[in-house]
């Protein structure tokens, strides 16, 4: 069962040799059960160090991390996590990469129950057939899909993805994308994605969060106004061009680069930019 | 498959004949140069001694490699796992394999007179731990955080983040430095069993040799040593491709 996350008022600051790096400042973040939320923000805000808390891997040092109403303390095993470097176990085959979360938190199911979930998902991100081959022997994108297996496998309430697609090329990335929504439908879980490229976050998500730089706190807040079932078109359409293009300028802000706030909303679709002919290309942030 | 022994045994081969030839060409008196022809009966005089001090090489090296192998992977373990403990014992350990060997071996001698196996095996061991324990130690210090994080949010312990992800990634390094340490162990055995008197060993067949001025015995030595050698590293690289043949990219299978 998909759990919500609430993040309430949370400050980090990292110890560092040269005293204390503030990362978080006063963020408050809510995601309710089964949604899928994108933070975005310039590279170095402090975005993987909000996945770290909600994975319970840190305690803030003030505010509260709660999951299901319940403050989050320590790691919890109802998490699945994917990263940018897939960190795949070289050693293991394919199908015993995906089974590694069973091993840990689903002791009780039999080989046979944690071979077959783990061929499950293998073929709806379709990989079937390379259950018994090495990582090694898989293109870049296939080991991000290994990696997405992985991170489902013990079919967590939450699921926290830190750039998953972020060293992909433009087209395996499009292929990745539709495989994480066909993903999100079939499996049942809240999702947490940490992206720097826009448009993947108005593909994959319902809502798109901004977060200031860094000390980081939560900027600015967009509803993806797509239909709940989307194709890769739909986010070259003007709707998600004004989107992306008032994204872009909240990112500009972020990064100090813009004087005062644009308080922009995804009703008021008056962007100017909607007329332009060709979507805009650079819509990466903080490269 | 044919090529591949028929290859290397028609090399030894030429090998042989170019030495036996130079020998006999260059009028090499035997102290100066033995030619093969005497010493294969040397082989034959001595053959019993040779399997019996064979063996006593064989395994004092290989009880002294297993002992670093422990240590080496103990203590990378720590250095690996604590940050504060790299510090504090990796000067020390540095300082410790900056010593010669040769200067410890006449001390452990001393130390534990006749007490020949002992001596040999310490004087392996310190020689060829030093680098697994260094190995073991980048390895599992260079482990990328994401690796850990995997496991560690899921509520994993330490120890089977160590079992299940940093152990097995360490091993292509640890069988790298196996590799050298093999070699460093072989050294250390042959090192100690030269200088005891009344010792036992290729190394102490060795030193008779020289005493009593048998030429073609210490060149025998020597072959049998560089056999004993190829063993023992061969035995390595087969353990490296049963437990980490997966870190090598180049197998198709
Ligand atoms: N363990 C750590 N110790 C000290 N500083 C850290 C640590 N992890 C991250 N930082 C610093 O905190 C800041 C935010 O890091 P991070 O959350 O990884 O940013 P992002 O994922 O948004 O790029 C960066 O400046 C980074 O250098
Ligand atoms: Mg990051």
């Amino acid at each position: 069962m998909p759990a919500s996350v609430e993040i309430e008022n949370v400050t980090h600051a990292y110890r560092t040799g040269d005293g204390l790096l503030p990362v978080l400042k006063d963020l408050s973040l809510t995601i309710p059960a089964g949604e899928f939320t994108a933070v975005v923000g310039p590279s170095g805000c402090g975005k993987s160090t909000l996945t770290r808390l909600v994975a319970g891997l840190m305690k803030p040092d003030t505010g509260r991390v709660m999951i299901d109403g319940e403050q989050v303390s320590s790691p919890r095993s109802s998490v699945g996590m994917a990263f940018q470097n897939p960190v795949l176990l070289e050693w293991r085959t394919v199908l015993n990469n995906v089974i590694l979360p069973l091993e840990i938190v689903a002791k009780n199911l039999s080989s046979k129950q944690k071979q077959q979930r783990a061929e499950e998902l293998l073929s709806m991100v379709g990989l079937e057939g390379f259950e018994s081959k090495r990582p090694s022997e898989l293109s870049g994108g296939m080991r991000q899909r290994v990696s997405l297996c992985r991170s489902l496998a013990h079919r967590p309430e939450i699921l926290i993805l830190d750039e998953p697609f972020g060293a992909l090329d433009a087209f395996t990335r499009e292929d990745l994308w539709q495989i994480m929504r066909d993903l999100c439908k079939q499996e049942n879980f809240t999702g947490l994605l940490i992206t720097h490229d826009l448009r993947e976050s108005i593909f994959l998500a319902d809502t798109v969060v901004v977060l200031s730089d860094r000390p980081a706190t939560s900027q600015y807040k967009l509803e993806v106004d797509l239909p709940a079932d989307r194709n890769v078109e739909q986010i070259y359409s003007t709707a998600a061009v004004d989107m992306l293009a008032t994204l872009r300028k909240q990112i500009e802000i972020a990064q100090g680069r813009v004087e005062g706030k644009v308080k922009g909303s995804v009703e008021g679709k008056t962007d100017r930019q909607a007329e332009s002919p060709s979507p805009q290309t650079d819509t990466t942030a903080g490269s | 498959m044919l090529r591949k022994i028929a290859v290397p045994v028609i090399a030894l081969l030429v090998f042989t004949l170019l030495w036996e030839w130079l020998v006999w060409f260059k009028q090499w008196p035997n102290y100066k140069m033995a030619s093969p022809s005497d010493i294969g009966p040397a082989f034959w005089k001595y053959k019993a001694l040779f399997f019996e001090y064979g063996w006593d090489t064989l395994w004092r090296t290989v009880a002294g490699l297993l002992l670093a192998v422990v240590v080496g992977v103990f203590l990378g373990m720590l250095m690996g796992i604590s940050r504060t403990l790299r510090d504090a014992l990796y000067p020390i350990l540095v300082g410790f394999n900056a010593i010669p060997k040769a200067t410890v071996v006449p001390v452990l001698a001393l130390m534990f007179v006749g007490q020949h196996d002992m001596n040999t095996i310490l004087i392996a061991f310190m020689i060829s731990f030093f680098p697994i324990a260094v190995s073991v130690s980048i390895g599992l210090s260079t482990l990328e955080p994401e690796y850990r994080d995997i496991l560690r949010a899921l509520g994993a312990s330490r120890l089977t983040v160590f079992w299940k992800i940093a152990l097995p990634k360490t091993l292509p390094e640890f069988f790298g430095a196996l590799k050298v340490s093999v070699t460093l162990a072989f050294i250390g055995t042959n090192l100690m069993e030269i200088v005891e008197p009344h010792g036992r060993g290729l190394g102490h067949l060795f030193d008779s040799g020289k005493i009593n001025a048998d030429y073609p015995l210490m060149f025998a030595v020597l072959i049998a040593l560089a056999i004993l050698g190829i063993l023992l590293y061969y035995a390595v690289v087969y353990l490296e491709k049963v437990f980490a043949g997966w870190a090598d990219t180049q197998a198709t299978d």
